[in-house]
């Protein structure tokens, strides 16, 4: 109801706490159709027999288009993990450059080697980001402290993963030796409630894991991880504490992963239909796509022509990636080292 | 340390370790070192004893006790501009961050094509004969060098270890520098002043002889070539090969001895069975089986879990000069 006065009235006034121009709105949900119908991509080319796996990130389009709005590209580093294609694309990743990666073209930021979505660019301030849960965390530690020791201030590290990486030893070390320095670094775990088929009840006992934030001194924030703009801003005001020498933060963005850990995996084994057709009726991108008309965002035709931009893009970079060349297989043996990195010498 | 030369100082191993951490940490800004104990307590075999007052805690870092996120920490500044040196107090700590070393460390550039790399040192004392028991005497190379991107040292002299500690250092990439701890102290030499360093993966031929080729790496060194010397007494002429580099290990040196010598017995304190002889076994048997004249041999320690902390359990374990002697002569007169 107080919804449909607002509209009525198209005051802008829920955006204006935000300090988002129109132009910044509609970035963000373009973000997230982009990360929508490019995961959607990926799933057709595997079931098509043209790549041999794709990685699901439906359901976290409004925490990493958010996120992606609140890191400062050229300045930020960010430290994620694999489930983050939104992210990517948020912070300047293209989606030509997803598709070589989906393709495992010689290109790719990992010419082929890594697994799709498996992205590293400097230019960006993004990592190599590996497989194993928990491992960037560290990584993301230590590039807080390289930030911190060079005296550089107005930098800070954003890094993400999901409720599953909680579990380990590693997310545990590293939130701790942030907390104790003090270091420029925002942890952002997106809890979409399922590491691979395992639910939060086995996982942990407490399921609300900002909470743990207490045990290390630093500020814990849960957000709707379902909508873009509670995401942006607690992400923007975690990195603007981390750059302004306030430390870490742990921001824990609630959502949920509509489609199977990855091609490979079918959920049918774990969860319901039920269970997720419910939670779908929560999704992000209609969900943030009904904000924008109702308070005159964007019109009906924007949207529809938004759409079409974002799949015309998609289809391009599609056949664009399809037609590069493979990596050759000399490619195998570069840059094991600086030197070649040969077991043997002589 | 007494100084006998201008061009040179005389030093045990712990000495040549600390003198080469406080060049490193004067010479470049970006050079910083955090492990367990490092700070106030200036390790726990005082190698980095006043540094924190000298270079403040920013650069000399007490963490907390977790191993994986000292070098995973360590991993994320070294992508970052830094150069950090990490230590593990003990090589025995040294498996909960086996991820960060074999998972990532050494994957680091490779599986950015270059994006990123990971200019890192990894220090740990390893080895045993100092009543250590499981857990403060093992030698973890066997474990490491199967790794792709990983470079492994394991000098055995101080001049060696300074040396090739600056060339670690220097590397682009990630380095495991294994510093076996009975030779901190009980092996002293003369270590050239100023700066110099020894390529990594070049042995050095420490004695020459023409019946026997024996390869060995850090204390045992010392006490191969103990042996090959007490053997020329009964005429016996047996070629000592300090290996030094695990990986890069120096293939050349150790093709040239056997095939003057026609003879190979590699010597090691870890244990047999997939140890780094196995690995120098295979490739002189695919390179050279047709200059051997007898099989090559292994002297290494039993395949049980570790050397005990009672003293007959340890010198059970571990080869002595006598026992490596015995191996010797065996093998000449094959």
């Amino acid at each position: 109801m107080a919804t449909k006065q607002r509209a009525a009235s198209k005051t802008r006034v829920p955006f204006e706490r935000y300090g988002l121009t129109d132009g910044q709105l509609v970035a963000i949900f373009r973000t997230m159709l982009l990360q929508r119908m490019l995961e959607n991509r990926g799933f057709q080319l595997n079931r098509q027999g043209k790549i041999p796996f794709a990685s699901a990130s439906e359901g976290h389009e409004a925490v990493q288009a958010g996120a992606a709005m609140a890191f400062e590209r050229g300045k930020d580093i960010l430290v994620p993990y694999y489930r983050d294609l939104g992210l990517a694309l948020g912070i300047g990743v293209t989606p030509y450059e997803v598709l070589l990666s989906l393709f495992a073209r010689a290109a790719d930021h990992s010419a082929g080697r890594q697994f799709p979505h498996h992205y590293a660019s400097r230019r960006l301030g993004l990592h190599t980001i590996s497989s194993v849960i928990a491992a960037q965390l560290p990584h993301a530690v230590g590039a807080a402290y390289a930030l911190k020791q060079s005296g550089d201030g107005g930098r800070a590290v954003l890094t993400t993963f999901g409720d599953g990486a909680t579990s380990e030893g590693e997310w545990h070390e590293s939130l701790n030796f942030a907390a104790v320095h003090r270091l420029p670094v925002v942890f952002l775990c997106e809890n979409n409630e399922w590491a691979i088929s395992t639910p939060l009840d086995k996982q942990m006992g407490q399921p609300d894991i900002y909470k743990r934030a207490e045990g290390y001194g630093i500020p814990g924030i849960v957000v709707d991880g379902m909508d873009a703009l509670t995401c942006y801003s607690a992400v923007r005001d975690a990195l603007a504490r981390a750059r302004s020498g306030g430390g870490p933060s742990l921001v824990e963005a609630k959502c949920y992963r509509f489609l199977a850990h990855t091609t490979d995996d079918d959920d049918r084994a774990y969860r319901s239909r039920e269970e997720v057709a419910n939670r779908r009726k929560d999704d992000p991108v209609p969900r943030f796509e009904q904000l924008l008309l109702e308070y005159s965002i964007l019109e009906g035709q924007d949207v529809e022509a938004l759409k079409r931009g974002v799949l015309e893009e998609i289809n391009e970079a599609t056949d664009r990636a399809e037609a590069m060349p493979y990596p050759s297989p000399s490619h195998l043996y570069d840059g094991v080292c600086a030197d070649r990195g040969e077991p043997w010498l002589g | 340390m007494a100084v006998v030369s201008t061009q040179s100082s005389v030093m045990n191993n712990v000495e040549a370790v600390r003198a080469t951490l406080y060049e490193a940490m004067k010479n470049d800004d970006r050079t910083l070192i955090l492990g367990e104990d490092v700070g106030a307590r200036g390790n726990v075999f005082l190698i980095t004893k006043d540094f924190i007052n000298e270079f403040g805690p920013q650069r000399v870092i007490d963490t907390p006790i977790a191993e994986a996120s000292i070098v995973g920490i360590a991993v994320g500044m070294a992508m970052e501009g830094l150069r950090p040196i990490a230590e593990i107090q003990f090589a025995d700590f040294i498996y909960p961050s086996y991820n960060q070393i074999v998972g990532e460390a050494a994957k680091i550039r490779y599986r950015s094509n270059g994006e990123y790399t990971c200019p890192l040192v990894i220090r740990t004392p390893y080895g045993g004969g100092v009543r250590g028991a499981l857990s403060h005497s093992v030698s973890v190379e066997a474990l490491f060098y199967h790794v792709p991107g990983l470079k492994i040292v394991a000098p055995a002299f101080p001049a060696d270890v300074k040396g090739l500690l600056n060339a670690s250092i220097d590397d682009p990439d990630p380095v495991l520098f294994l510093e076996h701890k009975k030779t901190y102290r009980l092996i002293k030499g003369e270590v050239p002043n100023g700066h110099y360093t020894i390529p990594l993966g070049k042995a050095n031929l420490l004695k020459e002889g023409s019946q026997l080729t024996v390869v060995s790496y850090g204390l045992y060194v010392h006490w191969a070539l103990e042996a090959a010397i007490s053997l020329e007494q009964e005429g016996l002429s047996v070629e000592v090969i300090d290996l030094r580099s695990i990986r890069p290990m120096d293939k050349a040196a150790i093709l040239e001895s056997v095939r003057k010598t026609r003879k190979l017995l590699i010597v090691h304190e870890d244990n047999k069975f997939g140890g780094i002889g196995a690995e120098i076994s295979a490739m002189v048997a695919e390179e050279a089986l047709f200059d051997l004249d007898a099989p090559i041999r292994r002297l290494a320690a039993p395949d049980v879990p570790a050397m005990g902390y009672a003293m007959p359990l340890e010198e059970e374990y571990m080869s002595s000069p006598g026992e490596m002697a015995d191996a010797m002569r065996e093998m000449v007169k094959f």
